[in-house]
């Protein structure tokens, strides 16, 4: 064992020595001294008539490196890169099914588990359909375009050689908001219109040839999102945060809504607040997208703080207020009937929750590694901080006060997870924990609103927290595609003429009034057409018999 | 013949099964109760939202005995089922109803023989 100590000693003494003599090298030219000798002519073997110096080496390196970089950017599709976001799909769909529903489910009473994880399951179906038919078009089109001639500086048009009106196509300004019909039924993105059917032709002598039509079945890649992953795997990865946003809505609602009305208000949000807010903040041409130089407010939402979390928690404000309270709440007890699904579902998230953020970087890169990390950080951050303001303000920490902290952590540290290292992650984290406890445990009670299972108190609080956060804890070189993507903006962060948490708190109240007012006008509409809610006798047995005619549990079989 | 109903401590319940073997009492039923009195609630924490749980798990014993058995299986319910040496209140209580009639469903048989 001490030899093995020693022996470990000495190499890493070896390797220090080794390292101060490369820097020491470099620049000086000096010949390679025979006790490194050995070890670089076995590492490549050098021509014997002319003796390379380290420079030339490291030169010819730096070419071979830079050689294969280039060609990987040339050969777009990375098929690394698309089964690291493919499979990021399937975890973020884990977080709703059975996630979500896992979780909901075991904090409403006994009576309602069913309806509550129907409504989960349910939403992730009709988001689905929807997404194929327009939502996806909508969301990731892009957008209104016109034609206009191409202009110099000083404002002459661009002619070619033969003198004809060089022309480029620009986005109109409706494009910042709205995509457009143009991938309707996925097309350009699974299959392609444009592609012509397989033609038979038929030759003098009678014999039948194929003619196979150009292009692919399945299109490429799509820059402007993605360079190495086909486009439908990306418009895929976005369906999933598509189905989960107007799930955690939910949790809000819960108990107390009619099936039907569920369903009407889940599609119509997701098509009118949903895709446009997506389409802001990341859409080609999004009013708020960094990754378009022509963005006029950039804002930093990395997987999704804004679009998923502020604007479902705000909804789900919406719906608690429209609804009313629960039958008896506050007065009658209503507690969670069964914490260990809870604890089930929430972990979960936790895992599938890797898929929303590190797969957000779109590619099995460094910063895939970064956003995991500080996922997983922040996380384990706020699942001490929740149950350790309990323990200190209430006595005892609580099983739902730390999976609600784990909660509350992956909300907050869902934008800020490819623009922050990790101890900036930890301290958002932590105090994402005590924060939505406190908006959770405190101001719910003393403002009145019956959000059942906390969306808003969670969702847009911890949401909003972690957008703000983002610029607080801000790291600009932790993401590379910053400064390659808008140099301009890059700059200008850096030089401190643009505010980062200025433009983040823009976003935020953007995302809370859209949502605020799109949810608003839906709810109206529902409630003076179908009805929100169920009826009184319809509450009192539960949702499980009234919506849906069956049970959770039973007692004999 | 008599119907001895009683409520204990959901941990109790080993010992007083127990309890009852060595007096060869080895018939009896068993379910999972709820109730209150002199004991009180307590309460419990939900996110914050504190309730006052004042119905607290039981367990009931429902024991149909003849009559020569009524005092050993009373002593020695109450022998397993205080806790500690004084009691605690919570600890439960102790019914004995007179029993009318007793028929074993398998061969019909009635009375003390059915026991």
């Amino acid at each position: 064992m001490r030899r093995l100590v020693l022996m470990s000693c000495a190499t890493v003494m070896l390797l220090c020595g080794a390292s101060t003599w490369a820097q020491d090298t470099p620049g000086s030219a000096a010949p390679v001294t025979p006790a490194a000798a050995p070890a670089a002519s076995a590492a490549a073997p050098a021509p014997a008539d002319k003796p390379k110096t380290v420079e030339e080496r490291l030169a010819a390196v730096e070419a071979l490196a830079k050689a294969a970089n280039d060609s990987v950017s040339e050969n777009a599709l990375n098929t690394g890169d698309n089964a690291w976001v493919l499979v990021s799909s399937a975890l973020v769909l884990l977080m709703t099914l059975p996630g979500l529903a896992l979780f909901y489910g075991g904090l409403v009473r006994k009576r309602n588990v069913l309806s509550t994880m129907m409504q989960s399951l349910m939403i992730a179906c009709l988001v689905s359909l929807l997404w194929a038919f327009i939502g996806y078009s909508i969301a990731f089109g892009p957008g209104a375009t016109e034609t206009v001639d191409k202009k110099d500086d000083q404002g002459h048009v661009l002619k070619d050689d033969k003198g004809v009106v060089q022309t480029e196509t620009k986005a109109l300004p409706s494009a910042s908001f709205w995509g457009g019909f143009s991938y309707a039924c996925l097309d350009h993105v699974i299959t392609d219109s444009s592609r012509t059917k397989v033609e038979l032709s038929t030759d003098k002598d009678g014999k039948v040839s194929i003619k196979t039509p150009p292009g692919a079945l399945v299109p490429g890649a799509y820059a402007p999102y993605c360079a190495s992953i086909n486009h439908g795997t990306y418009m895929l990865f976005q369906l999933m945060f598509a189905i989960i946003t107007p799930a955690l809505i939910c949790g809000a609602y819960a108990e107390r809504m009619k099936f039907s009305a569920m369903c009407l208000f889940s599609s119509l949000w997701l098509i009118l607040v949903y895709c446009p807010l997506a389409h802001m903040v990341w859409g080609e041409n999004g009013f708020f997208n960094w990754n378009f130089p022509a963005v006029k407010s950039a804002a930093f939402d990395f997987a999704g703080g804004t679009v998923v979390h502020i604007s479902s928690g705000v909804a789900a404000l919406m719906t608690a207020l429209f609804l009313g309270k629960r039958k008896g709440y506050p007065h009658t007890p209503m507690m969670p009937h069964n914490l260990t699904l809870s604890f089930t579902g929430a972990m979960l998230l936790w895992v599938g929750w890797f898929g929303f953020n590190a797969g957000s970087a779109l590619q099995a890169n460094g910063l895939a590694v970064i956003a995991f990390a500080n996922t997983h950080f922040a996380t384990a951050a706020a699942a001490i901080g929740w149950p350790l303001a309990e323990w200190i303000f209430r006595g005892k920490p609580t099983v739902l006060g730390a999976i609600s902290g784990a909660i509350a952590g992956l909300v907050a540290v869902t934008p800020a997870s490819g623009f922050v290292t990790p101890m900036g992650a930890i301290a958002l984290g932590f105090v994402a924990g005590v924060l939505c406890f406190t908006s959770a445990g405190v101001m719910k009670h003393r403002l009145g609103y019956d959000d059942a299972l906390d969306a808003f108190g969670v969702h847009a609080i911890g949401g909003m927290w972690g957008a703000i956060a983002t610029g607080i804890f801000f790291s600009i070189d932790t993401n590379p595609a910053i400064q390659s993507a808008n140099p301009d903006l890059y700059i200008s962060i850096v030089n401190g003429t643009t505010s980062v948490v200025l433009g983040q708190a823009k976003a935020v109240l953007v995302a809370v009034i859209l949502s605020a007012v799109g949810s608003s006008i839906i709810l109206a509409a529902i409630k003076y057409t179908l009805g929100l809610r169920v009826t009184k006798e319809q509450e009192d047995e539960g949702l499980d018999l009234s919506q849906h005619g069956e049970e959770g549990y039973v007692l004999s079989g | 013949m008599k119907m001895i109903e009683a409520i204990i401590q959901p941990s109790k319940l080993e010992a007083v099964k127990e309890s009852l073997n060595e007096v060869e009492v080895v018939r009896l039923t068993i379910s999972d109760v709820q109730g209150f009195g002199r004991q009180k609630g307590h309460t419990e924490i939900y996110r914050g939202h504190e309730y006052t749980v004042n119905l607290l798990r039981k367990v009931k014993l429902q024991i149909a005995v003849n009559d020569e058995f009524v005092e050993p299986t009373v002593n020695a319910i109450i022998k397993a089922g205080r806790t500690g040496e004084e009691g605690k209140v919570g600890d439960g209580k102790i019914f004995i109803m007179p029993l009318q009639d007793c028929i074993r469903i398998r061969t019909g048989e009635r009375g003390p023989e059915a026991i």
